[in-house]
């Protein structure tokens, strides 16, 4: 590979630069912040159709960048969030940080770029040790641990990746990612390895586990790349496998039924997030031209809304030193105007709110359930809708800038804070409202229409009722105030305190068994390091006679087994 | 095709008489001087065989003109070639390396005592990789290993000695073993010579004589190749002896045993199927599952850094055995691959802990706190071999692990393939201690002190095996075509 081929690697420009950050300080250190995502973004947006750099590994050809619509719209998604991000974290002093982003961004849009299932697996390993670090540089102790838990998590996902492709190399003696079906031991472990990186179920809880622990800053970046690469992946590699949908269809709900119990402001978004790729994940089950659009727009507008929520509570944690507690938190409208604005936008967005992004995109799944006559799925789709609107587009803002008044009294962030969410926030709205420039570089041609007045009419009545359900509810869960007791009330009182119950119990099992498998986990690091550690017996210095006993052991071994076997 | 050819004899020669001249000029420089110019000329000899083997077929020498099997007969096949290349770029790099790191670790008298001590152990190495005679190769065991005691007790530290010997006193018994094994199939065949031996055993094979042989040469040479549960001189050896000398052994002495126990594993016994007869499958993957786990475990828990590296070899030798006791083509070439790529990584992080020993005089964790910061070009090259350890892509150990887990797929051993990747996630556990140490842990406190500039002489032999591991592992073509003509080679005589 040659340098002027480097240069055609977008994700190299990023990640390769990423590590010129430290040599520099100051202003020059910030100019190159924000040129290396923008020099990036031009390079993916002329990246041709087709295979454009490769490199020979043993016997296989690497296709590093190959360009099709919906490669180039993730890389593209991706470029523009590593620029925000960037912008947003510019006051941010710990570079270990910056410099673990970027190569996070840059191999996420080595992921999309990428043509053959070696180069994938490279980025794939790349991105869980950026990310980690990502994680792990908020330099908290909880942090740490939550590094340590993610790290474990996403390096098992990629030993059963790595499985999978070498079986499916030898299987088929290619390694050209193209569609595949889960009929074999490869297959099934190169999807079980995609899966793990989109919190899929059994494995979900590491998102919420350690997205939250990030920095201020870091969590916008964690919120935007795995997740969506992993959704990239399935829908190259899986697209119209049926499992998907059900497995999508229980990440929606899942994330909406933590996110309402939950009390973290970025926790809850950190299950909103498991809720949104559960749609994504609904739509590459489906798997139509219509649903793979679907996806794809989805997670172009969810990136960046989502993004949008996190600087505004980033912004929050910023301004109160570190408050992220919905419980401590509330009233700071008066003196955060600007951010509260850029929250509700966002919220806005999640919801799909008409004439914002989250609107044109997130329609387009149901709207292909709705074509293949999927009507179950179509009504768990809309009826999640609401519970998206319950938990991120009101829960959200409601409790950290409304609710009752905390008594804090920050200050909007910094301006380059400001200006990052204020590009969202435009992005959230121009979008909603120009959706043809999107739809354009859809990965297939589309002339679906949005805003007719059938679709925006069932949306906002939708998202009236689940407003309306929302304040109501609110007042319940505050237990604060006497219920009349109407026949409507009581009914909806019993659902949803069965609701409550049922969740209570699945988290308390969950809890205990966490506990359990804690103890488990310590149990065997306590007996790994009695033996291990330099005194331990596996580790201590042996005297030479018991070596001696054992080469006659292993000596007797062989010759009964030679003679005697 | 066979052809004579007198360079292989001077692969052996000219260390051996170097060291002598050596011990006459009694000085330190003048010493280093000879076995700068005696290695790299190797390296030269080493470089021209491999391709003219690769080539043109084996090489072949007969010792003072006689014909084998009576004489003494040196003889080169791929798999030797390979070998013999390894020794011989190690050499090539640590000797350079040596000069700065062994004044700084050796009384100025003993030094040159030092490179004649080195000059025997790569002729040793070189001549048990070379040679076709059983009994001339147990020569060559002993003046290997006899420089390596001697190596190993010039350490700093008074721990030294009693590690080199408590390594002299195993390695005499597996040594013994292994002559004992030699003998018995001596008074059986009458022949030392491997090729001939290897057209007599399938007559004699089922013989109670030559099964014991078969025991005690499993076992002896099991020793030398630290394979767990034998791997117990290992650590102390590595752990004390002076910095060069463990980057050298660590990458060359067990790859030589390795290459013995395929000698005679698939070349003496390789007209006899010795897997198909025997349990030995399920016995030497259990060795090298034990090995990859538990010794990963101990080096996760060491503070001396050494010594982590020295667990993590007996580690990666499981994955080595674990290659080798597939008996399939793949699997022989992903041991025969790791054996090289293996050799590359664990050189260069010895070749870093001794500069760091060089420069900051620590070699625990907890005194290297920020050393990536101290020594920020050293530490990079420490963390391309800890990532060769885990196998990340685009280093060489991406490449051996590749191979290995494509092995054991096609033997249809899935859960293996998933033991090999697992065990690489504890490698990720050692290595991340190391890489929080240095680069992440306290970094508002000021980093250890350099005590010595680091010299050139020093940062640019690890940085050759550093890049040497870059290259291998994303140009692997050319290695892994050698590995699996050496494997065909193997498993052609079986």
């Amino acid at each position: 590979m040659t340098i002027d081929m480097l240069l055609m690697s977008p994700a190299l420009i990023l990640i390769l630069g990423a590590f010129l950050l430290p040599v520099f300080k100051g202003s020059m250190r910030k100019v190159l912040t924000l040129a290396l995502p923008l020099i990036t973004l031009v390079a993916v947006w002329e990246v041709g159709d087709g295979v454009q750099v490769t490199a020979s590994f043993l016997d296989y050809e690497l296709e590093l960048v190959e360009g099709n619509n919906l490669s180039r719209l993730f890389a593209l998604v991706f470029s523009i969030m590593a620029f925000a991000g960037g912008l947003f974290a510019l006051n941010r002093k710990n570079i270990t940080e910056m410099v673990a982003a970027f190569v996070y961004a840059g191999s996420a849009i080595g992921v999309a770029l990428a043509g053959d299932l070696v180069t994938v697996f490279i980025y794939w390993e790349l991105m869980a040790v950026a990310s980690t670090i990502v994680v792990w540089s908020a330099r908290t102790e909880a942090s740490a641990k939550a590094a340590m838990r993610y790290a474990i998590i996403h390096l098992f996902g990629g030993v059963v990746l790595m499985i999978g492709v070498i079986g499916y190399a030898q299987e088929t003696g290619s390694i050209d990612f193209v569609r595949m079906i889960p009929n074999s031991f490869a297959t099934w472990a190169i999807l079980v390895g995609f899966l793990i990186n989109t919190g899929a179920p059994p494995l979900s809880a590491w998102l919420p586990d350690a997205y939250p622990e990030g920095s201020w800053s870091g969590t916008v970046f964690l919120s935007a790349f795995t997740t969506k690469t992993a959704v990239y992946v399935l829908l190259v590699g899986f697209a119209g496998t049926e499992l998907l949908i059900w497995l999508g269809l229980y990440m929606i709900f899942y994330g909406i039924i933590y996110a309402l119990l939950e009390n973290d402001m970025r926790r809850i978004l950190a299950y909103s997030i498991i809720n949104q790729v559960g749609f994504m994940l609904v739509a590459a089950g489906i798997g139509t031209e219509m649903a793979i659009n679907g996806a794809a727009a989805h997670a172009f507008t969810h990136i960046i809304y989502k993004a949008l929520l996190l600087m505004s509570a980033g912004s929050v944690m910023y301004m109160t030193n570190g408050k992220r507690k919905c419980t401590d938190l509330g009233g700071l409208f008066q003196s955060m105007p600007f951010t509260t604005l850029a929250g509700i936008i966002g919220a806005l967005a999640i919801s799909s709110v008409p004439w914002t992004s989250g609107f044109i995109s997130k329609s387009m799944t149901s709207q292909a359930a709705f074509d293949e006559g999927l009507a179950f799925t179509w009504f768990c789709l809309v009826a999640a809708s609401a519970g998206v609107f319950l938990h991120a587009g009101i829960k959200f803002p409601w409790f950290v800038f409304f609710q009752k008044d905390s008594g804090l009294r920050p200050k909007d962030p910094p301006w380059n804070m400001k200006a990052a969410m204020a590009l969202f926030s435009i992005l959230c709205i121009w979008i909603g409202v120009q959706p043809e420039y999107l739809y354009a570089i859809l990965p297939f041609p589309t002339d679906y229409q949005p805003y007719t007045q059938a679709h925006v009419y069932e949306m906002l009545q939708l998202l009236l009722y689940s407003g309306l359900a929302f304040f109501v509810l609110l007042k319940l869960m505050k237990r604060t105030l006497t219920i009349t007791l109407d026949v409507d009330w009581v009914y909806r009182k019993l659902l949803f305190n069965a609701a409550r119950k049922a969740t209570i119990v699945i988290t308390k099992f969950n809890r205990s068994f966490g506990n359990t498998k804690n103890k488990l986990v310590s149990k065997i690091i306590t007996l790994a390091t009695e033996h291990h550690n330099p005194r331990g017996v596996l580790a201590r210095t042996t005297p030479a006679g018991e070596m001696a006993f054992w080469m006659i052991v292993v000596l007797c071994a062989y010759l009964i087994i030679y003679l005697f076997v | 095709m066979l052809t004579s050819d007198p360079w292989l004899i001077l692969l052996v020669v000219v260390p051996l008489l170097a060291a002598p001249v050596c011990v006459l000029l009694r000085n330190a420089t003048a010493a280093w001087a000879v076995a700068l110019v005696v290695s790299w000329s190797i390296f030269g000899i080493a470089v021209k065989l491999l391709i003219q083997v690769l080539e043109q077929g084996e090489v072949f020498y007969r010792i003072g003109g006689w014909d084998a099997p009576w004489g003494i007969e040196y003889k080169l096949d791929p798999l030797g070639a390979f070998v013999v290349v390894i020794i011989a770029t190690i050499g090539a790099v640590v000797i350079p390396y040596a000069k700065k790191s062994v004044e700084n670790e050796i009384q100025k008298e003993r030094i040159y005592l030092f490179y004649t001590m080195m000059l025997l152990c790569i002729s040793g190495l070189l001549g048990i990789t070379v040679t076709g005679d059983a009994f001339n190769l147990f020569v060559f065991l002993e003046i290997s290993s006899l420089s390596s005691y001697v190596l190993i007790s010039m350490g700093q530290d008074r721990r030294a000695l009693t590690a080199a010997y408590r390594y002299l006193i195993m390695g005499t018994i597996g040594a013994t073993f292994y002559i004992i094994g030699v003998g018995l199939m001596y008074q059986m065949t009458g022949s030392l010579n491997f090729a001939d031996l290897s057209t007599i055993m399938p007559a004699i094979a089922d013989t109670r004589t030559v099964l014991a042989a078969l025991a005690f040469l499993t076992v002896g040479i099991s020793l030398k190749l630290a394979l767990f549960p034998l791997h117990m001189w290992l650590p102390n050896a590595y752990t004390f002896a002076p910095s060069a000398v463990t980057a050298f052994l660590a990458a060359t002495a067990t790859k030589v045993s390795l290459y013995v126990l395929l000698r005679i594993f698939f070349t003496v016994f390789g007209e006899v199927d010795l897997f198909a007869t025997f349990p030995l499958q399920p016995v030497l993957i259990g060795m090298a599952l034990a090995g990859m786990f538990l010794a990963s475990l101990s080096a996760i828990w060491q503070e001396n850094l050494k010594r982590m590296m020295a667990y993590s070899s007996v580690a990666q030798i499981g994955y080595m055995v674990l290659g080798v006791a597939l008996a399939t083509e793949a699997g022989l070439a992903g041991g025969i691959i790791h054996l090289f790529n293996h050799a590359l990584v664990k050189g260069t992080a010895f070749l870093a802990i001794g500069a760091i020993i060089y420069s900051t005089g620590a070699v625990t964790l907890r005194d290297l706190r920020g050393v990536g910061k101290s020594m920020p070009l050293l530490m990079a090259a420490f963390i391309v071999a800890g990532l060769g350890l885990i196998g990340v892509p685009l280093t060489a150990g991406f490449v051996s692990k590749w191979q290995l887990v494509t092995a054991t797929l096609e033997a249809d051993m899935w859960p293996l393939a998933a033991l090999i990747l697992l065990s690489s996630l504890l490698a990720v556990i050692y290595v991340w201690r190391i890489f929080e140490v240095a680069y992440l842990r306290d970094s508002h406190l000021a980093p250890v002190k350099i005590i010595k500039k680091l010299p050139l002489s020093m940062l640019i032999p690890t940085w050759i095996l550093a890049l040497a591991s870059l290259y291998f592992g994303t140009h692997a073509t050319l290695t892994m075509d050698i590995a699996h003509t050496a494997a065909r080679q193997l498993m052609g005589g079986m």
